[in-house]
């Protein structure tokens, strides 16, 4: 991914205020910052949902202004409000999800992404009924059932216990290891901790980047944590 | 010795063929905050309806305020503040009409209404907002929001249900510095979390798993359960490391971003040895998210 100037207006109001980074292949990006700071807009220009009002982003080499449409075939993605459909079953929601990216082997593909979320034998429980790790575990099996090259995770672990959370991580590494990039929103600065790069946004703009320990050096502080806290409020106080 | 204000006892519930409490006790003094915390589906949610007095236990007891859960229902409601994960506001109502319409809910007097909404808007920085629609806050705001209308009432205990998913780590702070002013004010706090360095900031704690408790005491004490500490190391690959330590030895290891922590009964040089590699590891103090993981995993591995 590769983001040059990338602005959005709403109106008179610049959510996302002339950005630049890159991503590389098969890397776990941080996107963090406060509730406001323009980090989902970017990600719907990102996906291609939203029109960039100017400057340029590139997504597995296809340009986010001129063809949108494009960018949907390869990427995947999930937020933490579940986009499962709750009264179906786990394997009901699969093959919905099938059907809509057009997979062609069909079955393979759903057995294949019951076995991945560790599912196998529950195919025939109802979703609602599901505790709130296995839901994770089947939005994150759906999101990348077509094999995305570049894989959205927008909150993905609110509210789940660390347990859970180390198994989903773990299997957000080995999605990167197998080749995917991993650009993913979070609120967790241990979470934060798990991504090979992180920049820090606010009022629209990217105001630091980094791998974490790059981060903790640079602002001599011993947790994300009170990194994030202190260049966030800075501009809180301004 | 402080007053105790809730007191539960051998609490059960059933719902269906699921047992989501099986027979909890514990004790909340006045001027505590108290964190319930636990994994996915460990019945904190439903202890937590128990308390509120919305849910009635199969067996046991509540006592909240020194009046039962069951018998005293209403004059509970009258006296506590219970802000749910989803606390409902009015998207298309501003902050203070909001505040006006849990007031009335709750029937505070108008006469007392202008002075304790003055007062609370105040204490949460939401004064120049009055006016702006819920929909149009931020979501610390938000939750600030619904904070101010949990406690319109003047509550003597306030009950939050995971009250800071999807918020901010500065927003959290603030959150919590609130939070640390009312209990100033001698208010009591029973949470429940799943962000375990959230925990850390309560007095006293409860793990609680599989509708059981299986610790509690303060953060330090709950630390203090991991026998020798722990052992941590950074690591190439964390998850591979951990799981090879998990697998061939006794003891619980977990994963924090690119260091690998191990506790239990081993030794350093047996780690080494299981990883098969000279690791820099050294050994300190653990911390709750720690604990919390070692008690869980011995949890699964004895029950």
């Amino acid at each position: 991914m590769v983001i040059e100037h990338l602005t959005k207006k709403f109106g008179d109001f610049t959510a996302v205020d002339d950005i630049s980074f890159s991503v590389n292949k098969g890397e776990i990006f941080g996107f963090l910052g406060a509730n406001g700071a323009g980090k989902s807009t970017t990600i719907r220009m990102l996906c291609g949902i939203l029109k960039p009002t100017s400057g340029r982003g590139l997504v597995g080499g296809v340009d986010i202004s001129k063809t949108p449409e494009k960018v949907k075939t390869f990427i995947g993605y999930m937020s933490q409000k579940f986009s499962l459909y709750d009264d179906l079953t786990i394997q009901e929601n699969l093959n919905f999800f099938a059907g809509i990216y057009q997979i062609s082997n069909r079955k393979e593909a759903v057995k294949r992404a019951i076995e991945s979320a560790g599912l196998t034998g529950k195919e025939k429980k109802i979703t609602g009924s599901l505790p709130v790790g296995w839901k994770q575990q089947l939005s994150l099996a759906s999101a990348v059932m077509h094999n995305p090259s570049i894989l959205f995770l927008d909150e993905p672990t609110s509210g789940v216990d660390p347990i859970t959370r180390r198994k989903f991580w773990e299997t957000i590494r080995k999605l990167s290891e197998a080749g995917t990039t991993v650009f993913v929103t979070t609120h967790y600065m241990m979470e934060a901790e798990y991504c090979d790069r992180l920049s820090i946004m606010r009022a629209g703009k990217v105001i630091a980047l980094g791998t974490p320990i790059e981060l903790k050096r640079k602002y001599e502080k011993k947790s994300l944590e009170d990194v994030f806290v202190s260049l966030v409020q800075k501009g809180v106080s301004k | 010795m402080k007053e105790k204000i809730v007191t539960v006892h051998n609490l059960t519930k059933s719902f269906k063929e699921v047992q989501a409490v099986k027979g909890i006790s514990f004790e909340v003094n006045q001027g505590e905050v108290f964190g319930l915390v636990g994994p996915d589906g460990a019945g904190k949610t439903t202890t937590m309806r128990i308390l509120a007095a919305i849910l009635s236990p199969d067996s046991g007891s509540a006592e909240i305020l020194h009046l039962d859960s069951i018998k005293d229902r209403e004059k509970i409601h009258d006296r506590i503040a219970y802000m749910s994960q989803r606390f409902g506001l009015y998207q298309d109502l501003t902050v203070q009409e909001n505040i006006k319409f849990y007031a009335d809910l709750y029937g505070v007097k108008r006469t007392e209404l202008k002075e304790s909404m003055d007062k609370l808007l105040s204490w949460s920085n939401l004064t120049q907002f009055k006016n702006r629609p819920a929909g149009k806050l931020s979501g610390g705001m938000k939750q600030k929001l619904g904070l101010t209308c949990a406690l319109i009432h003047t509550p003597e205990l306030l009950l939050l249900d995971e009250p800071t998913n999807g918020v901010d780590p500065v927003s959290r702070k603030e959150f919590w510095n609130l939070l640390y002013k009312l209990v100033d004010d001698g208010l009591t706090i029973i949470m429940t979390t799943a962000y375990l360095d959230e925990a850390e900031r309560c007095h006293r704690l409860a793990f609680m798993d599989k509708g059981k408790i299986t610790a509690r005491g303060t953060p330090k004490e709950i630390v203090n359960l991991i026998p020798g500490g722990v052992f941590k190391f950074n690591s190439e690959n964390p998850f591979e490391e951990s799981n090879r330590i998990a697998e061939t030895t006794q003891a619980v290891s977990t994963v924090f971003g690119s260091q690998v922590h191990v506790m239990g009964k081993i030794t350093a040089e047996q780690i080494q040895k299981s990883i098969n590699r000279q690791a820099e590891i050294v050994r300190s103090e653990g911390s709750v998210e720690d604990a919390f993981v070692y008690l869980s995993e011995i949890e699964k591995n004895h029950g």
